[in-house]
């Protein structure tokens, strides 16, 4: 017999069981999944929400679908996280810009890597998470990875069908959907008494500052050499 | 060529007008590709699959398939064709046999990079001494791969089976390529009756940025996304990525059964679900456990049928639901190392009701008084053999 709500936070040990081996199946359209259950949508951002107001160290990991996808949803779907954001107390943000392994070794309060994503947990103590604009695959990846290790709540915010390795996830989410899960976050919020003017989280440390006047050629990263510069020289321009 | 008017893949396999025809199981792949708006097919020929990929080959003159070519050999097919599913296109091709071998190193690792595409398997023998003739032992090689496998057991389950496996294949929460199997000549060559929706409709073309993986390398600079990145980068992975990865792989391949089930109407068919014994079944050995469930029956025998569509996503609570009350299981099989007798002795509890075949393999056909043999054993009834000569 199938065990009832069997996607709780970990750590789980050495190699969990994948939520779909125990029969939890993705949501249908309109529903939701908390701890592996199909509810209501309503239920399941009620309880994350909690999650996010009442663990440690609340931090949304914004995927390359809202950090790289130049289009007019992806900036819309920034704008509703950053709203978000504000929202939550003390909430943080470190970015999952891509999926390659990192050499030598994570920066873990810089980003979080699919390869590693426990380290990043472990390392800020995160408690509760949000997982937005990750392509599936890797979100699936790395929340499974975060249930075997640390106890880490899981709210997978997914623009497709879902996440059954979640605690709470979401489906069919954009920029209005993320909005209306931030009016739950205030009106739990208020339930909860937590006084708390909205504002953005801080910049993060451990990222260089960003000049918004000069680009480097450092910026374009393994495409550097297309620009062929000489050494140390700084692009001013650029079409 | 028609024009052709794109429709939903619900509207196209599910409710669309439908017209019969009598054609051949190379034919039905044809039929199937025809509608499902393929971008490229590859082919290098082996028998018998090569009459499908002559014909979809017509379909590229025609115009329905925007690009064709021969490769080199099955692992240069097999490899362009993951290279042409990267670059966002929707593909198809088939193989036979020691084909199938051949290109098997590039095939495994398909669902691993997440390539959906779909592949026609027309069984031949593998094994030495050479023979062209339909065993199906190589489908044993694609079940622990990762892939979706369907097993057709006539000409209508090929074009339904291909069509969808292009629809399923390409559902997010799927993304893994499907095989559409079925036995060589016994299909491919001899007619059947196939009931076909309209040529002048079209599955929707692919759309690569629906997927669970980044469309393409090189996507969206200034950050490199490397598509595979954990794979190909194995000295900076943690312990657990190829584990999870691989995980996430069968985790996609148990979410296709509800598509399966949606497209396809089951995962398996039941025939008298309150029999005492059932024949299970798959291919053409299901054709033939249904000649025999029909003799049986007008026999007085209270023998059942379950034909297993799906042999990855396996039907393993299906087919122990629908055993629950049996006293015997025959499980009639092409090949000789009885891969599904193992998957059904494994799906159920009682495992000693399952006899093992009967199995022919080398090109031998399966004769329905082979599977009258063991239901008479399994009822307890005598029959003389005798020779006349």
């Amino acid at each position: 017999m199938a065990k009832k709500n069997p996607i709780q936070p970990g750590p789980e040990g050495y190699i969990p069981t994948p939520a779909a081996f125990q029969g939890c199946d993705l949501p249908p359209p309109g529903k939701a999944l908390l701890y592996g259950e199909i509810v209501d949508e309503e239920v399941a951002m009620r309880e994350a929400a909690k999650a996010l107001l009442t663990r440690r160290n609340p931090t949304i990991f914004p995927g390359p679908l809202v950090l790289w996808g130049w289009n007019a949803d992806a900036m819309e779907k920034a704008k509703a996280v950053l709203e978000l954001a504000m929202e939550i107390p003390n909430c943080r943000i470190i970015p999952m810009p891509d999926y390659r392994p990192k050499y030598p070794k994570i920066d873990p309060e810089a980003e979080i890597n699919p390869n590693h994503p426990n380290l990043t947990i472990l390392h800020n103590k995160i408690e509760a998470c949000i997982f937005v604009g990750v392509h599936c695959h890797y979100a699936n990846l790395s929340l499974r990875m975060i249930r075997a290790g640390t106890n880490c709540f899981t709210i997978a915010l997914c623009a497709e069908m879902g996440h059954e390795d979640a605690m709470v996830s979401l489906r069919d989410v954009h920029a209005d959907e993320i909005r209306k899960f931030r009016d739950v976050v205030v009106e739990v919020r208020k339930e909860l008494g937590i006084e708390w003017e909205p504002k953005l989280p801080p910049e993060n440390p451990s990222l260089p500052k960003e000049d918004w006047v000069k680009i480097s050629p450092l910026d374009f990263g393994e495409y550097a050499y297309l620009l062929i510069p000489r050494r140390g020289e700084i692009v001013e321009e650029s079409e | 060529m028609p024009e052709q008017r794109v429709v939903e893949p619900d509207y196209l396999l599910l409710e669309a007008p439908r017209e019969k025809k009598f054609i051949t199981g190379s034919q039905a792949f044809a039929e199937a590709v025809k509608r499902a708006n393929v971008d490229v097919a590859i082919a290098y020929p082996i028998t018998p699959q090569s009459e499908t990929m002559h014909l979809v080959g017509d379909l590229y003159a025609q115009g329905y398939v925007k690009d064709y070519y021969r490769a080199e050999e099955e692992y240069g097919a097999m490899s362009a064709i993951a290279g042409a599913v990267r670059g966002g296109a929707r593909a198809f091709t088939a193989t036979s046999g020691p084909g199938l071998l051949r290109g098997l190193e590039a095939i495994v690792s398909w669902p691993g990079h997440r390539i959906p595409a779909v592949l026609g398997v027309m069984t031949r023998v593998v094994n030495a001494p050479l023979s062209i003739q339909p065993d199906n032992v190589e489908i044993s090689y694609l079940l622990n791969s990762g892939l979706v496998v369907l097993h057709a057991e006539n000409q209508q389950d090929v074009f339904d089976f291909t069509l969808a496996g292009f629809v399923i294949s390409e559902k997010v929460d799927v993304y893994l390529p499907v095989v559409v199997a079925t036995e060589g000549f016994f299909v491919t060559h001899a007619k059947g009756y196939v009931e076909l929706p309209p040529e002048d409709m079209k599955l929707p073309p692919r759309d690569p940025y629906k997927a669970p993986v980044p469309p393409t390398d090189c996507e969206i600079p200034p950050a490199r996304i490397q598509r595979d990145a954990p794979v190909q980068k194995s000295n900076f992975m943690s312990y657990l990525i190829h584990a999870v990865w691989q995980q996430e792989v069968w985790s996609a391949n148990r979410r296709a059964a509800k598509w399966i089930k949606h497209y396809l109407g089951g995962l398996i068919e039941v025939v008298n679900p309150d029999a005492e014994v059932f024949v299970v079944a798959s291919g053409c050995a299901a054709a033939q456990g249904r000649e025999a469930q029909r003799y049986a029956t007008m026999e007085g025998l209270n023998v059942g049928l379950i034909k297993v569509k799906s042999l990855r996503p396996f039907p393993v609570d299906e087919i122990r639901e629908a055993l629950k009350n049996a006293k015997a299981v025959i499980v009639p099989e092409h090949n000789i190392v009885g891969w599904l007798a193992k998957e059904v002795k494994a799906a159920i509890p009682n495992s000693g009701i399952v006899v093992d075949g009967p199995r022919v393999y080398g090109g031998m056909t399966l004769p329905v008084e082979l599977i009258m043999e063991e239901i008479y054993k399994a009822f307890g009834i005598k029959k003389e053999k005798k020779v006349v000569v």
